[in-house]
């Protein structure tokens, strides 16, 4: 579904990304843990299309980027720390204009189904200025949802939410999982992401550097095998 | 044949809704807020008030120097609501929400212009009057009315893509109107000679070489905008 080779990114003389190399199959939830400026969220804006990459092969549901981009958005949909959410409109009017953006048909009928998954049905005339943080997560969610995309990137979904959040939070994303969907996720958050996905994969200094299985860990936990990784 | 005609009109109505739906979302939302209009507005008045008072109208003279005041005014304003309108898509993310969307990005950027020349021909309709009031001018001339159109969209045309280029600076305040105003020039130019063409009732093969200029201005940087804003907001 997601196939990576050599891939690389400069801001001007800075090299952040040096050749990183990263596939992902078809329903695969993937983690991508690392420490601060290892790259997670410039390699997560590269696969949303958002960033070009500075050289390298990059294929989405068989789909080149940058030169197909338009084919591989139509496949995604994104969540990151903000809410990418208008504060002035409200929850419905909000997955209405997204909709109408991703040209989809029985949109009403779809902004129903949305706001019901992720638990806003009674509050989908609201303007989201007044929804909490993690009620504009929920949103989030619902609208990165909407055009019922392939693959879904998570970047760093729990920063600033508090515990029973970040639990409604974990719910959706194993429900937004379940559906065959190939889901990336990049946090600092180990004992979260380590009860959600199914692979790992640390990123430092613009590469992978290790990958593990869930099986794979063995009698290690996440945060043994991700100091280990860094380490090394 | 009729398969690819059937394609392009989808991919067509597909960038027009886009476009209107931007547009929409745009207008509605300054609806519920009016924060953009009533800074634009707000600072419209004061700029006419204090060259109101800054400058000591002689009755002939006014119709010399109200189409430079005007000109002043609305791109003064204009600065204003052009910042703002990316300000409020970047600081909570909106702007990867509109650029995640699979339609080509250019539709992003007539959304904005359109919505953006909305606001300024509001601001536009409201300072007029105040203006014909305070300064004892009469403005309600088709002519006048038509340039202030087209300069206004010559004006967004530029300003829009400019100002996606500058909301993703930190310094983005001072670096719009650094950015615009050389090259909005032949723009104001243009619009204050033929303003004050049509003002002074001067005859019109005076004021076609000015209108021409606006009208090819608008056409040529829209054109450009077309093909560099992929390019502006990618990083």
């Amino acid at each position: 579904m997601i196939s990576v080779r050599k891939l690389g990114k400069r801001f001007g003389t800075k090299t952040v990304l040096r050749g990183l190399d990263f596939e992902a199959r078809q329903g695969e939830f993937v983690a991508i843990l690392g420490p601060n400026g290892a790259g997670k969220t410039t390699f997560l804006r590269i696969l949303a299309s958002l960033s070009r990459p500075s050289f390298g092969d990059l294929r989405i549901a068989g789909f080149h980027l940058p030169s197909q981009a338009a084919a591989v958005r139509s496949r995604l949909g994104v969540v990151s720390h903000l809410p990418l959410l208008y504060g002035d409109l409200t929850a419905e009017e909000n997955l209405r204009f997204y909709g109408q953006m991703y040209a989809l048909v029985n949109i009403d009928k779809r902004i129903a189904e949305v706001l019901e998954m992720v638990g806003l049905r009674q509050r989908g005339r609201d303007l989201v200025r007044t929804f909490s943080r993690g009620m504009q997560q929920r949103l989030a969610i619902g609208r990165a949802i909407l055009h019922d995309p392939e693959v879904m990137l998570f970047d760093e979904p729990h920063t600033g939410l508090d515990q029973d959040a970040c639990d409604m939070l974990d719910k959706l994303l194993r429900e937004v999982a379940t559906r065959g969907r190939t889901v990336i996720i990049t946090s600092h958050d180990l004992a979260r992401v380590e009860a959600l996905a199914g692979r790992f994969d640390v990123l430092s200094r613009g590469v992978i550097t290790s990958s593990v299985e869930r099986g794979g860990l063995g009698q290690r936990n996440l945060l043994d095998f991700y100091r280990e990784a860094l380490a090394g | 044949m009729e398969v690819q005609t059937a394609v392009n009109r989808t991919q067509s109505n597909a960038y027009l809704k886009a476009v209107l739906a931007i547009v929409w979302k745009d207008l509605a939302a300054e609806l519920r807020s009016r924060e953009l209009l009533a800074a634009m507005l707000v600072f419209a008045l004061l700029v006419i008030l204090i060259f109101n008072f800054a400058i000591e109208l002689q009755p002939t003279l006014r119709s010399t120097i109200t189409p430079g005041v005007l000109w002043a005014t609305f791109s003064f304003a204009g600065t204003l609501g052009l910042n703002r309108s990316m300000a409020i898509e970047k600081d909570r993310g909106c702007l990867d929400g509109l650029l995640l969307a699979p339609v080509d990005r250019s539709a992003i950027y007539f959304g904005k212009l359109f919505s953006n020349l909305v606001f300024m021909l509001i601001v536009e309709v409201i300072v007029l009057p105040v203006y014909a009031v305070l300064y004892n001018t009469n403005l309600f001339n088709p002519g006048l009315l038509l340039v202030i159109l087209l300069g206004s969209i010559g004006y967004v045309a530029v300003g829009t893509l400019l100002s996606s280029m500058a909301v993703q600076a930190r310094t983005r305040d001072v670096l719009l109107p650094i950015m615009l105003f050389p090259v909005i020039l032949p723009v104001l130019l243009a619009a204050v000679k033929a303003s004050g063409g049509f003002l002074q009732q001067a005859p019109m093969n005076t004021i076609w070489p000015w209108l021409n200029i606006l009208i090819v201005y608008d056409v040529v940087f829209s054109a450009i905008a077309f093909m560099v804003f992929d390019f502006v907001v990618e990083e």
